[in-house]
């Protein structure tokens, strides 16, 4: 019984209160520190757990052409998303879902990844279902648990493939771009400019993303729209208003496919300003195919075509300029005074030139006999430009050709302009045959727009828009100039291009025939026929009218005209001319349109090297 | 003195008042978007709670003598039912793949482990309060380990590791109430704590290098202390070979306990899930029956073993305060009875049930918070659950019986 005596007890009582004071202050001060100082991080971890964002998309501004009119604009769609707690629960809604809606293994692919990006946001499974897709889902409703219908922006191009690689397309940001940053404030599952307008001018166009949230349980099941917690509505983006055409773009458009319909090419019409009113290339795509994500096959067919429709010719196409690169060679002798438009050359065109060993033909066998300037360049005579070309010296023609912006790009406000080839020095030349491999023959190439030159088809146009107008090269460009493309002055007094463009009115009105529809519509301009070292000729026509005062200057670049040259071109282009005049002078509406063009060819094809920068000092 | 023949107040107001807030979490619990098993519970814990008062009357009728003259046969009936668990038992619950119930044509009527435990008290109780000084050495240790070491090693095949810890928390508190010495229980529990430290090894070679000294100090019998540093070594070399016999699921519980977010998907979720629910009931909760993870369902066995996250959750550090508090207070009442007693057989009863609530109290409230690592075992009073709701029941009727009896000997007042 001792053990039990009250007074040995006390000394165990004490102990044992301070051993239970203890247990609960531990247990108190965890909860404590749980409750109270980790109090932030457990609130929104269990946020977290049980509110789940919806992003809301923000409708991407609209494009409007130069009178208001729509080239892509928005119209609600559908997006099915879906909610899940895991990888294998996501999969096992996917195969349910497939049951009711056609979904492939590479969407189911494109799902689970987006799920792996974003696990507490819901996967976007079809970005654009169709009425009766939703009706069928709205009906299997409580099958799935995680199902998110919303209604969304859907991106719509009312003019289709006549516009495709002008505006572009848009498409869901890919990891490589988020990792590259390419496009800023953007996050998996953005819908992002990829091409055209929409690339060029994505952040004006995007606007901001809002969201609003979703109170799910523990099975990833929707409870109910959380409306305590702030949903941010989404910012659309801005409107941009480009200098386009509309109907002058959807007017090439019906030309080429149902006159040209496999003719590769592009065609561009300026103002003298610089401003785009068109820019078209074929073959083209319709940038609705890639809404809510392109049909792999379609997206196959398109990037396996040997024709490359996705390749925008009109700014990614180098071609030697040829012919029209002629009246670059004309200004550099004016601009340096070397000579006037009375000026004759020392040897007459008997159909070629022999130069040291060589033999340098003219396109005219025949010859052209003595010509002046404004002849030659009416002629096309390719003889009188070897000789104008050796007067000026390749170290001249190599600066001029850089001061008049042959080096550069137009500087147009799309990505991915092709810069143009065009050696700087003669260091080019050494450096790519060595000191002793090449000879002075290249000046006479060069001269006649061949040899190591190539053009895209906008820096071409942008050159015939400085002679179009007053001499200035501006910057063509859809929205606003860029810095790449700053104005420049050709240096040409007013009376030398005044003289140019009669030479060039000649072109198209007397050469080789007379009585020609440019005539009436008072037209200038220059063919070209371009030597093609892969294949047939490629065929170059830039024009502008009217002659005196310009509204327009067009120019157009058709690939592998076999038989054909410059002057199978002229006649498109004079269309688009006449297309665009008569909306201010309806009389042209009537003008018969007949031009005779000469046909004109470059000696020899040269093979383009693809860097021309080496060489630069 | 004035009170002679009425029964112990404020034990009866601390055990209203917890069982009060047991029903009243238990409801909340049952309150989720999604209606499940536990929508109903609440009414069924009050039958249980109705059922827990008559059996509370039935033991507070009891006499301490009968007691201590069936403690024996109590004892071998229990373990007798534990031992038919192993054979034709069934699982339940989270714990489905043990064997804890037993069931009659698929009715289940109760775990028999719960009344092991109050038949344990009552022979170690029997047992010590028999003896005329208090155990000196281990080898007076020796019976009082045989006692609990039986219904003990059948609960851990059943496996129920929780319920098994129990019985080690009872026999700990009975052997320190019944006056033996700390260095005494250091001994015994040494063995356990090699166990846990051979989990690395410089911790474990530091305790050991402690224990010689200790020994050295304390100076036992040159054979027990022996004894004990052998068996504290093989239990470092065993603790491997014990490792990889548990089952995964086992090590798993074990590895979450020490690092709960790494593996918050799978078995982290129940710890995770219970600390944010905890967590982010702050200072006062999200408000009685309004525990956002609760109504959807992200806490795990809300209404039974987790039912302290509810109250974490949904009335926050003030109500788990509160909770601890009437935990306390029924702590410290036990406390009041067990040093009062005049009988030595009613008072290691008291003690043992303080030791046996406190260890289910301290461990259930300790695994909401990642204290304690995840054992499953129902917080006293509050948990949904029959079996354990009427054996709490019968013991505080032992406990009112022990207070009546000493307050008729007129020997409770001895002031502190």
């Amino acid at each position: 019984m001792s053990t039990m005596t009250s007074f040995r007890l006390r000394d165990r009582t004490t102990a044992a209160r301070w051993i239970l004071a203890t247990a609960f202050l531990l247990l108190s001060g965890t909860f404590f520190r749980t409750q109270v100082l980790d109090y932030e991080r457990y609130r929104l971890r269990a946020e977290s757990n049980r509110l789940r964002p919806v992003p809301l998309v923000a409708p991407r501004g609209a494009i409007l052409d130069r009178n208001g009119l729509i080239i892509a604009d928005n119209v609600p769609g559908w997006a099915v998303k879906l909610f899940a707690i895991s990888k294998d629960s996501l999969r096992a809604a996917l195969h349910r879902l497939g049951e009711l809606v056609a979904l492939d293994s590479a969407t189911v692919k494109d799902v689970m990844r987006r799920f792996g990006d974003a696990p507490y946001e819901p996967a976007l499974v079809l970005g654009n279902a169709s009425t009766e897709v939703i009706a069928r889902l709205e009906e299997h409703r409580l099958s799935f648990p995680g199902l998110v219908i919303q209604t969304e922006p859907r991106r719509v191009y009312p003019a289709g493939k006549a516009v495709g690689h002008v505006v572009g397309y848009v498409g869901e940001v890919s990891e490589d771009d988020l990792d590259k940053d390419r496009y800023p404030g953007a996050k998996s599952g953005t819908l992002v400019g990829r091409e055209g307008l929409e690339l060029q001018y994505d952040h004006t166009l995007r606007g901001i993303e809002g969201v609003r949230y979703i109170e799910v349980n523990a099975r990833g099941r929707m409870v109910r729209e959380e409306v305590s917690s702030p949903s941010l509505s989404p910012i659309s983006g801005e409107a941009i208003k480009t200098t386009l055409d509309l109907p002058l773009q959807i007017f090439i458009d019906s030309l080429w496919s149902d006159s040209l319909p496999r003719t590769r090419g592009a065609m561009v019409a300026l103002t003298p300003e610089g401003e785009i009113l068109a820019l078209y290339s074929a073959p083209g795509f319709d940038p609705n195919d890639f809404i809510g994500g392109i049909v792999p096959a379609k997206w196959n067919a398109l990037i396996s075509d040997e024709a490359k429709p996705l390749l925008n010719r009109a700014i990614k196409g180098s071609y030697p300029p040829a012919s029209p690169f002629k009246l670059a060679i004309a200004t550099m002798a004016l601009r340096r005074g070397l000579i006037n438009f009375d000026s004759r050359m020392a040897e007459p065109c008997r159909g070629g030139l022999q130069y040291g060993n060589r033999f340098f033909g003219c396109w005219k066998k025949q010859g052209h006999g003595y010509l002046n300037l404004t002849g030659a360049i009416a002629n096309s005579c390719d003889v009188y430009f070897y000789q104008l070309g050796l007067k000026l010296g390749l170290t001249a023609i190599l600066q001029d050709g850089a001061l008049l912006g042959f080096r550069d790009k137009a500087g147009v406000d799309l990505r991915g302009e092709q810069a143009p080839i065009f050696p700087a020095s003669v260091a080019y030349y050494n450096k790519r045959y060595g000191a002793r491999g090449w000879s002075n023959a290249v000046t006479l190439n060069l001269a006649i727009g061949q040899g190591e030159d190539a053009q895209t088809l906008i820096s071409m146009v942008k050159f015939y828009q400085a002679l179009a107008g007053e001499g200035k090269v501006a910057a063509p460009h859809l929205v606003r100039p860029t810095k790449e493309g700053a104005a420049r002055d050709l240096g040409l007094t007013q009376s030398q291009l005044e003289g140019l463009r009669a030479a060039m009115v000649q072109v198209v009105a007397s050469g080789t025939a007379a009585a020609s529809g440019g005539r009436e519509l008072k037209m200038a301009g220059k063919t070209g026929t371009a030597q093609n070292s892969t294949g047939a000729n490629h065929g170059w026509f830039i024009g502008f009218a009217p002659y005196d005062h310009p509204k327009i200057i067009v120019g157009s670049i058709m690939e592998s005209l076999g038989g054909h040259g410059g002057a199978y071109v002229a006649p498109w282009v004079a269309r688009v001319i006449r297309r665009y005049l008569q909306e201010t002078d309806p009389s042209l509406r009537k003008a018969n349109i007949r031009l005779v063009v000469p046909e004109d060819s470059a000696p020899q094809s040269v093979e383009l090297p693809a860097d021309s920068t080496g060489a630069v000092p | 003195m004035s009170r002679r023949l009425g029964i112990d107040r404020p034990l009866v107001i601390v055990v209203a008042l917890l069982t009060l807030f047991g029903v009243l979490t238990v409801y909340s619990a049952g309150q989720t978007d999604v209606k499940t098993l536990a929508a109903g519970a609440w009414v069924r814990q009050i039958v249980w709670v109705a059922v827990g008062i008559v059996a509370a009357a039935v033991t507070f009728r009891t006499s301490m003598r009968i007691l201590e003259w069936a403690a024996p046969g109590l004892y071998w009936f229990a373990n007798g039912l534990l031992i038919l668990t192993l054979i034709i038992g069934t699982g339940a619950g989270s714990a489905a793949s043990s064997k804890s119930w037993i069931a009659i044509g698929g009715f289940r009527i109760g775990q028999p482990v719960e009344i092991a435990k109050l038949a344990t008290i009552l022979v170690l109780a029997r047992y010590l309060s028999s003896l005329r000084d208090p155990p000196q050495s281990l080898r007076d240790l020796t019976k009082p380990c045989l006692i609990v070491g039986l219904p003990f090693l059948l609960v851990m095949a059943q496996p129920d590791l929780g319920s098994a810890l129990v019985f080690v928390g009872v026999l700990f508190a009975m052997l320190f109430w019944a006056g033996t010495k700390p260095s005494l229980l250091l001994y015994l529990a040494s063995p356990g704590i090699s166990l846990l430290l051979a989990a690395d090894t410089q911790w474990w070679g530091l305790w050991m290098v402690a224990l010689f000294f200790l020994l050295v100090a304390w100076r036992p019998f040159v054979i027990e202390a022996v004894l004990i540093y052998v068996v504290n070594s093989a239990m470092g070399v065993l603790a491997i070979v014990v490792w990889h016999k548990l089952k995964g699921y086992q090590q798993k519980r074990l590895t979450t306990f020490l690092n709960p977010d790494a593996d918050a998907g799978h078995f982290g979720y129940q710890i995770y899930q219970s600390k944010v629910a905890v967590g982010s009931g702050g200072w006062f909760g999200n408000g009685w029956l309004h525990g956002p993870q609760k109504r959807l369902a992200f806490l795990p066995e809300q209404h039974t073993d987790f039912i302290f996250s509810v109250v974490g959750e949904e009335l926050g550090f003030a109500g788990v305060v509160l909770a601890l508090s009437f935990f306390f207070a029924l702590f410290a009442v036990l406390l009041r009875i067990a040093r009062r007693a005049t009988d030595p057989f009613g008072s290691l009863i008291v003690f043992g049930i303080l030791g046996l609530l406190f260890t289910h109290v301290f461990e259930n409230v300790g695994m909401t918070v990642n204290l304690m690592p995840i054992t499953g075992i129902p917080l006293p009073f509050f948990s949904y659950g029959g079996s354990f709701y009427v054996a709490c029941s019968m013991a505080i009727g032992l406990v009112l019986r022990v207070a009546w009896d000493s307050r008729l000997s007129g020997y409770a007042d001895v002031s502190q």
